[in-house]
C-alpha cells in the first residue's frame, strides 16, 4: 500500500511533542503532513514557532490551497481543516467535541478521500478527539500510529485511540518520526501492511 | 472482498446518493448546493441523518423531498456557520483604521454583509460604526440563504456565556466603551439593543442562484465561500465585483484569498494580513 498523506492529531502536550517529531522528519520527506493541534483563539504565532523546529516548509493553508508533498500544514485556529481531492477546505461548522480545529474532522475527511492511503498519527492529549477518526482510517485500510501512552505527556488521546481501533504501531514519541521516514521510503506500490 | 474494500465501495455509493439528493433539493425546492465543497457538505448531511435517525442517504432523500419541515431542517444544517462577535478582532481593528476614514468621505454608505448567518458579525459592525459616528448614514444589508438563521439574527439574542469571549474580542478590536453597554442580560441570554439594528435590513439572498441587488460601498463575505467549490467561488467573486462601487471595500475571511480568482487583478490590498481589498478597476 503506497501512502499519500500523513495526518497528525494532538492536544495537551502537543507543542512539546511536535518539537520532537517535526525536527526528526527527513528533509526529503515525500508526503504531505497535516497537523491538528488543539489551540485557543489567541494562538496566531503558532505557525512561526513550529517552523523554527521543522526543516520542511510549514504553513497554515488557505482555503482550497493544493496539498503538496514534503510540506507540513497546520490547521488554523478557529477553523476545521478538511482535505478534499484537489486541496484543503476550511469550515466554521460548530466545534466537534469542544474542538475547532477537530482531529476527528480532519481524519474522517482524509479517510474519505484517500481511503487506504492515509497514515494517521495520534500524539499526546487530554481528551478523546481523534479516536473516531483513527478508527475510520483503519476501517478504510489506512495505517494507524499512536504515541505510547506510558510516556505521553497526557495519555487520554492515545488511550482513547488504542481503545477505538486496532492500531498498527504504538511507539515512544522519539520513534515516531523515524517510523514515518521509513514508510515514506517505500516505493509506490510496495506493500507495508496487509 | 476485504472490509476496507467494502468501506470504499460504500463511500462511492454514498457520494452518488449525495449528488442525487442535492440534485433533488435543487429541482424541487430551488436550493442549489451542487457546487458546494464536498467534504463539509457530506459531513453535514451525514450529521443531519444521524439526528433524524435515518440510515441511508437514499432514505433521507425520500424524507427531504416529501416533507418541507425535514427539508427546512436540512437547510439550517447546511447554512449555519458558528461565528462570534468581532471574530478575528484584528480584522475589525484594521477596518476602523483603514476603512472608516474612507467611509467618512461618503454622504451615505451601503454595506452588504453576505452570508450573515446568525448575525454576530452584523451586530459587531453596527457597534463599530456607531462608535465611529457613522452608523446613522449607513445601511447594512445582511443576507443569508436560510430564513431560520435570519430569524435568529433579527432577534439579536445570544448566550450570556459567550459574552466574556466577545468582550475580549471587542476590546482587541479597538472598542471604545464598555461592551456590556450594548446588551441587556436576561437569565442565560443577552439581547442586543434594538437601536443597533435600526439601519440593518435582514433579507434572504442566495449567493448561488440570485444576482446583484444594489451597488455597495462595502461588501463583507467572510468564511462563506469556503463552503463553495472553485467554480462557484468564481461566480460569487464576479457577483461581488459587479455589486461593488468603484473604490468600494471588500472583506474576506482570514484564510481566504483573492489570489487565483478571476477578479484578483481588480483590487488593491488595503491590508496584507487582514483580508481587506479595494476595488480599483
Amino acid at each position: 500500500m503506497a501512502f499519500e498523506i500523513v495526518v497528525v492529531g494532538t492536544s495537551y502536550g502537543g507543542l512539546a511533542a511536535l518539537q520532537v517529531v517535526l525536527p526528526a522528519l527527513a528533509p526529503d520527506f515525500g508526503l504531505p503532513i497535516v497537523v491538528v493541534q488543539h489551540r485557543g483563539k489567541d494562538t496566531d504565532n503558532l505557525c512561526e514557532f513550529l517552523q523554527r523546529h521543522c526543516a520542511l516548509p510549514l504553513a497554515e493553508p488557505n482555503d482550497k490551497e493544493a496539498i503538496a508533498p514534503g510540506r507540513v500544514y497546520l490547521a488554523p485556529r478557529d477553523y476545521h481543516l478538511l482535505v478534499e481531492r484537489d486541496g484543503f477546505a476550511l469550515s466554521t461548522e460548530a466545534p466537534v467535541g469542544y474542538a475547532r480545529p477537530s482531529v476527528n474532522v480532519l481524519f474522517e475527511s482524509a479517510a474519505d478521500v484517500y481511503q487506504g492511503h492515509v497514515v494517521g498519527v495520534i500524539l499526546t492529549g487530554a481528551n478523546a478527539d481523534g479516536a473516531r477518526g483513527l478508527a475510520k482510517i483503519k476501517a478504510y485500510g489506512g495505517l494507524c500510529v499512536v504515541e505510547d501512552p506510558a510516556g505521553a505527556e497526557s495519555r487520554g488521546m492515545p488511550q482513547a485511540a488504542i481503545a477505538a481501533t486496532k492500531v498498527d504501531a504504538i511507539l515512544p514519541l522519539r520513534e515516531i518520526a523515524p517510523f514515518l521516514n521509513q514508510l515514506c521510503q517505500h516505493e509506490p506500490g510496495s506493500s507495508y501492511a496487509s | 472482498m476485504t472490509s476496507a474494500a467494502l468501506q470504499s465501495d460504500q463511500t462511492q455509493l454514498e457520494d452518488i446518493e449525495i449528488a442525487l439528493l442535492l440534485e433533488g433539493l435543487y429541482r424541487v425546492y430551488g436550493f442549489d448546493f451542487r457546487d458546494y465543497s464536498p467534504a463539509s457538505i457530506k459531513r453535514r448531511i451525514l450529521e443531519r441523518m444521524r439526528a433524524e435517525k435515518i440510515a441511508t442517504v437514499s432514505a433521507y432523500q425520500d424524507c427531504v423531498l416529501h416533507d418541507d419541515a425535514c427539508m427546512e431542517r436540512l437547510l439550517v444544517g447546511l447554512s449555519v456557520h458558528v461565528t462570534s462577535m468581532f471574530r478575528d478582532p484584528s480584522f475589525y481593528l484594521t477596518f476602523r483604521q483603514k476603512v472608516v476614514p474612507i467611509l467618512r468621505t461618503y454622504p451615505t454608505v451601503r454595506i452588504w454583509h453576505a452570508g450573515c448567518s446568525t448575525g454576530e458579525e452584523v451586530y459587531s459592525m453596527a457597534i463599530l460604526l456607531q462608535e465611529e459616528g457613522l452608523y446613522r448614514k449607513c445601511v447594512i444589508y445582511a443576507t443569508d440563504i436560510s430564513r431560520e438563521v435570519l430569524r435568529k439574527a433579527r432577534e439579536g439574542i445570544f448566550p450570556l456565556a459567550a459574552m466574556q469571549e466577545y468582550t475580549g474580542n471587542y476590546m482587541k478590536a479597538g472598542g471604545k466603551h464598555e461592551f456590556s453597554d450594548y446588551y441587556t442580560a436576561h437569565y442565560d441570554n443577552v439581547i442586543f439593543h434594538p437601536a443597533l439594528k435600526t439601519n440593518v435590513v435582514f433579507s434572504e439572498h442566495n449567493l448561488v442562484t440570485d444576482g446583484s441587488f444594489n451597488e455597495f460601498h462595502v461588501i463583507l463575505c467572510r468564511n462563506v465561500m469556503i463552503y463553495f467549490n472553485k467554480a462557484l467561488q468564481e461566480r460569487v467573486h464576479n457577483l461581488i465585483y459587479d455589486s461593488l462601487s468603484m473604490f468600494g471595500v471588500f472583506g474576506l475571511g482570514n484564510k481566504e484569498s483573492l489570489k487565483f480568482t478571476p477578479r484578483a487583478d481588480f483590487y488593491d490590498k488595503l491590508d496584507s494580513r487582514d483580508k481587506l481589498y479595494r476595488k480599483v478597476r
